[in-house]
């Protein structure tokens, strides 16, 4: 297998004279020394012109000369060092968060800079101004303020006046257009103060709001980069290959995202099929629960449609990938996904709904005030003057970080907690699910089937099954090979495809497959037709014959899980293309009792639809490709990192490994940063409360403008980092 | 107050350096690998060689 070509093309980036460049994501880099282990090693090889390994984000830059190695030949000596490296194309949106960060990090230096100049000039003002600083000096610091803080805020303002302009183009109202109101009011009021001599300019507020604004939407921005980082490390690591047939005749291995409608390709059994296509040589049957989620194997031949996903159980296939074609099931869930991402678009986001209230009042509320003093006398510049303190000090500082910063911390427990959230509103929509509807197979279930119940056979020759099924590719093989404890097959092993395996054991014949190729069907058929769910796999040596049935089986925590879900209030149901007979074991042993089974996508996303219109918010648990529709169209959704590409790219979010406890972290974190939410909501909202009032009596100067503003941002992040905490599970649930 | 015709430029210089300073960090990648700047320093190979 080793000796087959391998095009790497997609992935390698011609560089300047005969060099090229390529990225890897590496697994197993754990310390500084797999560090120099990895870089030393390769920049030793003839040809290799340098090696720089990424830890934190575990990705390896590797440059070399074409005329002396290739891509193959650097992965193949990473492998030989230890590790395993995938080659890796960035994604555009990674690239350009990449710049968006740094842009963010430049401004928040400006922003930092600036604010420390201006207050270190505003603290002298403030103390002078109750001790014997002269008008000349005050008004020179004042000037000096003017110009470190105007030029920063037009440059470090940025990311805020233009996401306003676009609200506003799109007649809408963001939490940035009474920011870039306020900081611009407060910095034209104080330019204008300053040319009158007057006491009092508030450079420091306008600088600083912009400084703790910046604080908040860089930490958004790097948790998000970090979660995408991760997952686009785990996509590379998941990516497989695929055996294409050139017109020559010639087998070449080519990543699955470089192939093409109309390739030739060769899909061996055990083998995942890559993509959508027709059989075109070959018999063999497929499982095909990644898709449809029905469990009994398919008997598929030339002519038929297999779709990528599917694993080939027992016969070499040849297919030719083809482009959804109208009819297919590809097709019906690219149409009905188009339809369900429209509707999800419609919810409104807490900030915003925040802002939407917010800016009318607070403009409202200063207006009104100049009108007052107007009215009760006051001269037009003092009114104006007060009005523009409203402004400042309702400038919502607090409200901006509110939001976001509990959303970086929880985002940030749920990602230490296995799962990886696509983007920081899933945790709000996560937080109001209450009604759960679980796919079942590789949701519910394990992705693999596992051995059921072995009490009854005897370890030894287990043990020796097992051994022997290392030899094979069959999934049911698969399945067993994993109770083996000596993890090296028997040598000599011979493999039949599509029956099973043999080998001589202690020098008598051993045979594990199918009961006819083991010439034991006498035996072993009344415990199969005794068990119609399971599968089962024969074992014959020195007599002994045994029948180990293999199932679906539930993910080591779900029976928990299930129950700790539904003692939090959440209604579960489970909805799942397989048969009856399958699904209502699975649903009365997690205690589910609202389960429905043989749905096709089209109607799961029709019993979704009819949930959403009963008012529930459904949070949609699924992996194959079937659900992906029912992922788009739920209130959120989650899936499994092993779930069926489409499925995931619509899922709110995706969890990790064998259990079902992310589910629940996930809600329980989330409910609980939704709380959090609220609470920092409510704190901001006691500020205003108390401020504003001291500002429309025109009683607050810019000192008290700074503490405000400060310390509630302080209080509202503090808050915000209670969204770290653990959350407490029962002992049944504690790992 | 005299002395502020020079105190004022020079903490304005001074704090102009840090900004500097921190843009030329930020532009030659000193960022992009925190948690490997943390673990590399701990091989010493090249002292040895």
């Amino acid at each position: 297998m080793m000796s087959e070509t391998v095009d790497l093309s997609m992935f390698v980036e011609p560089g300047d004279a005969g060099a090229s460049h390529m990225m890897l994501a590496v697994e197993g880099v754990a310390c500084a020394g797999c560090i120099r282990k990895i870089e030393n090693g390769l920049t030793k090889l003839p040809g290799v012109i340098d090696a720089r390994l990424n830890f934190t984000q575990r990705r390896l830059a590797v440059d070399w000369r074409n005329d002396e190695i290739d891509a193959a030949r650097i992965i193949a000596a990473i492998e030989g060092i230890g590790y395993h490296a995938h080659p890796f194309a960035p994604e555009r949106v990674e690239a350009d968060e990449r710049a968006q960060a740094k842009r963010l990090l430049i401004c928040l230096a400006v922003a930092g800079f600036a604010a420390m100049n201006v207050m270190l000039l505003s603290v002298s003002v403030w103390a002078g101004n109750v001790s014997d600083m002269t008008q000349e000096t005050r008004d020179l610091f004042h000037w000096l303020s003017a110009l470190i803080a105007l030029p920063a805020a037009a440059y470090a303002g940025q990311p805020f006046f233009q996401s306003a302009l676009r609200a506003l183009r799109a007649r809408q109202v963001n939490m940035d257009v009474p920011i870039s109101i306020g900081v611009t009011l407060a910095l034209g009021l104080s330019v204008y103060e300053t040319a009158i001599h007057a006491t009092h300019a508030y450079f420091d507020s306008a600088i600083m709001l912009l400084f703790f604004l910046l604080v908040g939407r860089y930490l958004d921005l790097a948790m998000r980069r970090k979660t995408r980082v991760f997952a686009g490390n785990l996509a590379s690591l998941k990516a497989e290959f695929a055996h294409r047939l050139d017109a020559s005749g010639e087998l070449i291995q080519v990543p699955v995202a470089a192939l093409h409608p109309g390739d030739r390709l060769l899909v061996r059994p055990g083998e995942r099929i890559p993509a959508d296509g027709t059989i075109i040589g070959g018999t063999s049957e497929i499982d095909e629960s990644l898709v449809t989620g029905e469990t009994l194997y398919r008997a598929v031949a030339a002519g038929t449609l297999i779709y990528a996903g599917s694993i080939n159980v027992s016969g070499a296939l040849t297919m030719r990938v083809t482009a959804a074609g109208a009819g297919t099931l590809v097709e019906e869930v690219e149409r009905l996904l188009e339809k369900a991402t429209h509707a999800r678009s419609q919810t409104v986001r807490l900030a915003d709904r925040t802002a939407r209230l917010y800016a009318p009042l607070v403009h409202a509320t200063a207006a009104l005030t100049a009108v007052g003093w107007l009215v009760a006398g006051a001269s037009v510049h003092d009114s104006i003057v007060i009005a523009v303190a409203v402004l400042i000090i309702t400038c919502p500082c607090a409200i901006a970080l509110a939001i976001p910063a509990v959303q970086v911390v929880a985002a940030g427990a749920l990602f230490r907690s296995g799962v990886i959230l696509n983007g920081g509103d899933a945790i709000e929509r996560l937080a109001e699910a209450d009604t759960i509807v679980f796919d079942k197979t590789g949701t519910l279930t394990l992705p693999a089937p596992r051995v059921d119940e072995t009490t009854n056979i005897d370890s030894a020759v287990l043990e020796r099954a097992a051994r022997l099924a290392l030899s094979s590719r069959h999934p049911l093989a698969t399945a067993l090979a994993r109770l083996a404890r000596e993890r090296y097959p028997y040598s000599g092993a011979v493999e039949e495809p599509g029956q099973g395996v043999r080998a001589l054991i202690d020098g008598k014949e051993a045979r594990l497959g199918s009961a006819k190729f083991c010439g034991v069907v006498e035996a072993a058929g009344p415990v199969a037709a005794r068990d119609t769910s399971a599968s089962f796999i024969t074992f014959a040596h020195d007599g002994n014959v045994v029948a180990i049935a293999i199932r679906q089986t539930l993910r080591p925590d779900a029976v928990a899980v299930a129950k700790a879900l539904s003692k939090r209030g959440l209604h579960l149901i489970v909805l799942s293309g397989d048969r009856p007979s399958a699904v209502a074991p699975v649903a009365q042993e997690l205690g589910i009792e609202d389960w429905r089974a043989g749905f096709t996508p089209t109607e799961k996303i029709a019993f979704i639809e009819q949930l959403k219109s009963q008012g529930r918010r459904v949070l949609m648990v699924g992996d194959g490709l079937n659900d992906a529709p029912a992922l788009a169209a739920a209130h959120v959704s989650l899936s499994p990192i092993t779930a069926a590409h489409l499925a995931q790219a619509r899922a709110d979010a995706v969890f990790l490994g064998d259990h079902l406890k992310p589910v629940l972290r996930a809600v329980v974190v989330s409910r609980r940063a939704r709380a959090l939410m609220k609470q920092n909501l409510a704190l901001a909202a006691i500020y205003n409360l108390l401020a504003v009032p001291l500002a429309i009596a025109g009683l607050v100067t810019p000192l008290i403008a700074a503490v405000a503003m400060s310390g509630s941002s302080l209080l509202v992040t503090l808050n915000a980092l209670r969204a770290r905490l653990r959350p407490e599970f029962g002992p049944e649930l504690e790992s | 107050m005299n002395v502020l015709i020079y105190l004022v430029p020079l903490a304005l210089l001074l704090g102009l350096t840090g900004l500097v300073a921190f843009l030329w960090s930020l532009k030659s990648g000193q960022y992009d690998d925190l948690d490997g700047a943390a673990v590399r320093i701990l091989p010493d190979d090249d002292i040895g060689s």
